[in-house]
C-alpha cells in the first residue's frame, strides 16, 4: 500500500522536476517577433508523469528486493534455452532463415529497403561488438571506419571506376588500415581516455572529409555510385533493392559465422581476458598490444565492409551520414542487445533501427528514447538484453554451500 | 603585430570559456573518476536558461544590469539542479558498477538532453541578447580587444580566484580534496561522501553554466547542439593539462584556446577542431597523463 509518508515524496519529485523542467517546456520566446508563449500544459504533463514514474519505480525496485529474498535471479531466458539445445537450435534457425528468405516476396521494395538498413545496422554492431563487447575498449569514433569504407567505394569508383565487388574487400582493408592507424597511439590509454581519443578520431574524419574538397567534394557529397552488380545483368530499381538485402542476408550470416568461431577462438579469449582484467592478462603472456590492433582491425573491417554496401545501396554519400550520433546508435545497440552477445546484438539492432521507422509519429522522439535506453540499461539491467552467456561447467555436489555459476 | 595581439586575446577569451568547462569535468573526474559526458549539455542548458530568462525580461523591459544578474543567476541555479538531479538519477546507482557502465549512462544522458532541449525548444539558432555593452574606454582599442572579451577575461580570473578559495580553505572544499584522495578513508572520518559528490557536480556545473552565459553572449546565438562541441574541447583541454588537477584543466584550457586561435588565424579556419583534436592525440601519446597530471600505478 502506498503510504502517506510515499505519497508526500512522489508529490515532492514531481514539484522538483517541475521546477527543473519549468524555463526549458514551458516558456518559449520568440526573439524576432519579442512574444512569449507560456505552454502551462507542460508543466502539468510532467508533473502527472514524474508523479507515476516514481511509484512505478517504487514498485519495481519492491519486486526487486523480494525477488532478491526468496529465490536466486535465474538469468537464462527462454531464448538462450533454446539456443544451448542443439535440436531446438537448429529449429529456430532454420525458421529465422526461411522467414528472412522469403521476406521480400511478401512485401513491398520499401520494406525490403528498411530491412536491408537494419540489416547492416547488424554487421555494424556485430562489428562494434567486437571491440566493445569482447576486448572491452570502449570506441566512440565507429562511425569512422564506416564512412572511411563508403569513401573508399565513392572515390574508387569515381576515379578508377573500380567495381562494387573489387572494392567490397579493398574497403574492408581500408578500414582495417585506419583502425591499425587509430590504435597505435592509443594502445597504451585506459578505457575513459580511449573513449574520448576515438570520439576525436571519428570527427577528424568527418571534418576532413568534409573540408577537403578536392578530394571528397565536400558537403555536397558523392552521388550516381553504381548499385552492385550480378555478372553484368541489367536490374531493373526492385530488383536490385531485392538482390542488395539478399546480398546482406548472406553478408549477416558470414559475419555471425566469422564472430561465432572468433568468440571461442585463442584470439577471442585472449579479448576476454583483456577485456575481464588486463594485467592479469598480460601475466599469462598475452600480448596486449598485438590482441588490441587486431581487434581494433577486425571490427573495423566490417564497419568498411558494410561502408561499401551502404554507398552501393543508397549510391549517394555526404559527410553528414558519419556523424556522432551514428557511433551513438551502434553503440545503443551493442549494449541495448548485451555485450559480447551475437544474439543479443542481432535483436538490438532490428529493434533499435526497425522501430523507429514503424513508430512514424514517434520518430521525433528517437534520439531521446535512445539515450534514455542507454540510461536505463546501464541501471537496470547492464548485461543486455540478452546476455552473453559464458561457457561454464556444472558442478553439482549437493553438500557444498556454493556452486560455482 | 596587431594581428598577432589579436589571435592571442582570442585565443585566450576561448581559452578561459574552455577552463570554465573543463574545471566540471576535471572536478568530478578527480572525486567519482567519471567522464560526465553530460557536462557539455550542462553548459548549453545553462546558455538556454539564460537565453530565455534573458529574452522575458527584455521584452518586460527590464534594465540591462538587472537582466544579466536575474539571467546569470537563473543559468547557475538552474544548470547545479540538472547536474544534481542526473548525478542521482543516472550515475549514482552505477558508483561500484564497471567502469563502462557510468560512461555509456553518462553519454546516455548527454544525447537524451541534447533531444529534450531540441523537441521542447527548437532546433533552429537562436539570437542570444547582447549583455556585454561595449565600453567607451575600450574604443581605441576595440579593433584588437572588445568589451566581451575583456569582460570574460575578469569574470574568469574572479571565478578562479574564488573557486580556488573554496577549494584550499573551506569546509566542503577540504572534503572535497580529501573524498578525491581517498572515499574510504573520507567516509571514516565522517565526510558524508555522497553529499560532497553533490556539492561537487553543483560547483562544476555553476561554472559551466557561467561560461554558457558568457560565450553565448560573446558568440551571439545558440542551439541545442552547441554543448557537444564545447565539451568534447573542454574535455580536451582536461586531459591536456591532467585529468583530475584543477591547475593543470586551466592550463590546459589556455594551450587549447591559444593553439585554436593561432591555427585558425594562421592556417586555415576550416581545420580548427582538427587541430585542437590532433593535439588531445600527440599529448596522450607522448605524455599520456597530461601536462600537470600524476602518473598512477596501476596496482593489482
Amino acid at each position: 500500500m502506498i503510504s502517506l509518508k510515499e505519497l508526500k515524496k512522489g508529490l515532492l519529485t514531481s514539484l522538483w522536476f517541475v521546477f527543473l523542467t519549468f524555463p526549458i517546456m514551458v516558456i518559449k520566446v520568440d526573439p524576432f517577433e519579442r512574444t512569449i508563449t507560456w505552454r502551462w500544459h507542460n508543466a502539468v504533463y510532467m508533473a502527472i508523469g514524474t508523479f507515476c514514474i516514481f511509484f512505478i519505480m517504487k514498485f519495481y525496485m519492491q519486486r526487486k528486493e523480494m525477488k532478491k529474498d526468496t529465490q536466486k535471479d535465474s538469468n537464462d531466458s527462454i531464448l538462450q534455452k533454446t539456443l544451448l539445445d542443439t535440436r531446438k537450435r537448429n529449429i529456430f534457425i532454420g525458421t529465422v532463415l526461411a522467414v528472412a528468405l522469403l521476406f521480400p516476396q511478401f512485401v513491398s521494395s520499401y520494406q525490403t529497403n528498411v530491412m536491408t538498413t537494419a540489416l547492416m545496422y547488424v554487421v555494424l554492431g556485430l562489428g562494434l561488438n567486437i571491440v566493445v563487447g569482447l576486448a572491452g575498449l570502449l570506441d566512440l569514433g565507429f562511425v569512422a571506419f564506416y564512412a572511411v569504407g563508403a569513401y573508399s567505394y565513392a572515390l574508387l569508383n569515381l576515379h578508377f571506376g573500380l567495381g562494387f565487388w573489387t572494392v567490397l574487400p579493398i574497403g574492408g582493408l581500408m578500414a582495417a588500415f585506419f583502425g591499425i592507424m587509430l590504435g597505435f597511439p592509443v594502445l597504451r590509454l585506459r578505457g575513459d581516455y580511449l573513449a574520448i581519443v576515438t570520439l576525436g578520431f571519428g570527427e577528424i574524419i568527418r571534418l576532413i572529409l568534409e573540408n577537403w574538397g578536392t578530394f571528397s567534394q565536400g558537403p555536397s557529397g558523392i552521388s550516381n555510385i553504381p548499385r552492385p552488380s550480378l555478372f553484368g545483368l541489367d536490374l531493373s530499381l526492385g530488383q536490385a533493392i531485392n538482390y542488395t538485402y539478399y546480398l546482406m542476408i548472406v553478408f549477416v550470416i558470414i559475419t555471425i559465422f566469422v564472430v561465432n568461431r572468433l568468440q571461442d577462438s585463442r584470439l577471442g579469449r585472449a579479448w576476454i581476458a583483456l577485456r575481464e582484467d588486463e594485467i592479469a592478462c598480460q601475466a599469462m603472456g598475452i600480448d596486449k598490444r598485438k590482441t588490441k590492433l587486431v581487434a581494433f582491425s577486425l571490427g573495423a573491417f566490417w564497419a568498411g565492409a558494410v561502408g561499401v554496401i551502404f554507398a552501393a545501396k543508397t549510391t549517394f554519400i555526404n559527410p553528414a551520414s558519419f556523424t556522432f550520433l551514428e557511433s551513438a546508435i551502434i553503440l545503443s545497440i551493442v549494449v541495448l542487445g548485451g555485450m559480447g552477445s551475437i544474439i543479443g546484438v542481432i535483436f538490438g539492432a532490428l529493434i533499435l533501427i526497425l522501430m523507429p521507422e514503424y513508430l512514424r509519429a514517434l520518430s521525433e522522439y528517437r534520439m531521446l528514447a535512445f539515450g534514455a535506453i542507454l540510461v536505463c540499461m546501464m541501471i537496470f539491467r547492464p548485461q543486455g538484453l540478452i546476455s552473453n552467456i559464458r561457457r561454464t561447467y556444472k558442478f553439482d555436489k549437493t553438500n557444498l554451500k556454493t556452486t560455482p555459476k | 603585430m596587431d594581428y598577432f595581439i589579436e589571435l592571442f586575446f582570442s585565443g585566450l577569451t576561448r581559452g578561459s570559456i574552455y577552463a570554465l568547462i573543463a574545471l566540471g569535468y576535471t572536478m568530478v573526474y578527480g572525486i567519482i573518476g567519471l567522464i560526465n559526458f553530460a557536462h557539455g549539455e550542462i553548459y548549453m542548458i545553462g546558455a538556454f536558461t539564460a537565453f530565455i530568462v534573458a529574452t522575458v525580461l527584455s521584452i518586460y523591459g527590464f534594465p540591462l544590469l538587472a537582466i544579466v544578474v536575474i539571467a546569470g543567476v537563473a543559468a547557475v541555479v538552474w544548470s547545479s539542479s540538472y547536474a544534481y538531479t542526473i548525478e542521482k538519477i543516472a550515475y549514482k546507482p552505477l558508483r561500484h558498477a564497471p567502469r563502462l557502465s557510468p560512461l555509456i549512462s553518462a553519454i546516455g544522458m548527454s544525447i537524451f538532453l541534447q533531444n529534450y532541449v531540441l523537441l521542447a525548444q527548437t532546433s533552429d539558432f537562436l539570437p542570444f541578447p547582447a549583455l556585454i555593452p561595449e565600453f567607451a574606454f575600450m574604443e581605441p582599442i576595440a579593433h584588437i580587444v572588445g568589451s566581451s572579451d575583456l569582460v570574460i577575461l575578469i569574470t574568469t580570473f574572479i571565478v578562479m580566484i574564488i573557486l580556488t578559495i573554496i577549494i584550499k580553505f573551506s569546509k566542503i572544499g577540504k572534503a572535497m580534496r580529501a573524498t578525491a584522495q581517498d572515499r574510504m578513508m573520507a567516509t571514516l572520518v565522517g565526510i558524508n561522501v555522497n553529499s560532497v559528490i553533490s556539492a561537487t557536480f553543483i560547483v562544476g556545473s555553476a561554472l559551466a553554466a557561467i561560461g554558457g552565459l558568457l560565450i553565448a553572449s560573446h558568440i551571439g546565438q545558440i542551439n541545442f547542439y552547441i554543448g557537444f562541441i564545447a565539451g568534447i574541447k573542454a574535455f580536451t583541454a582536461a586531459v591536456l593539462g591532467g585529468i583530475g588537477s584543477i591547475p593543470g584543466a586551466v592550463l590546459g584550457s589556455l594551450i587549447l584556446g591559444l593553439t585554436e586561435s593561432f591555427a585558425t588565424g594562421y592556417v586555415s579556419s576550416d581545420y580548427e577542431d582538427v587541430f585542437a583534436f590532433s593535439l588531445l592525440v600527440l599529448i596522450l601519446i607522448f605524455k599520456p597523463s597530461g601536462l600537470l597530471g600524476k602518473t598512477t600505478n596501476q596496482k593489482v
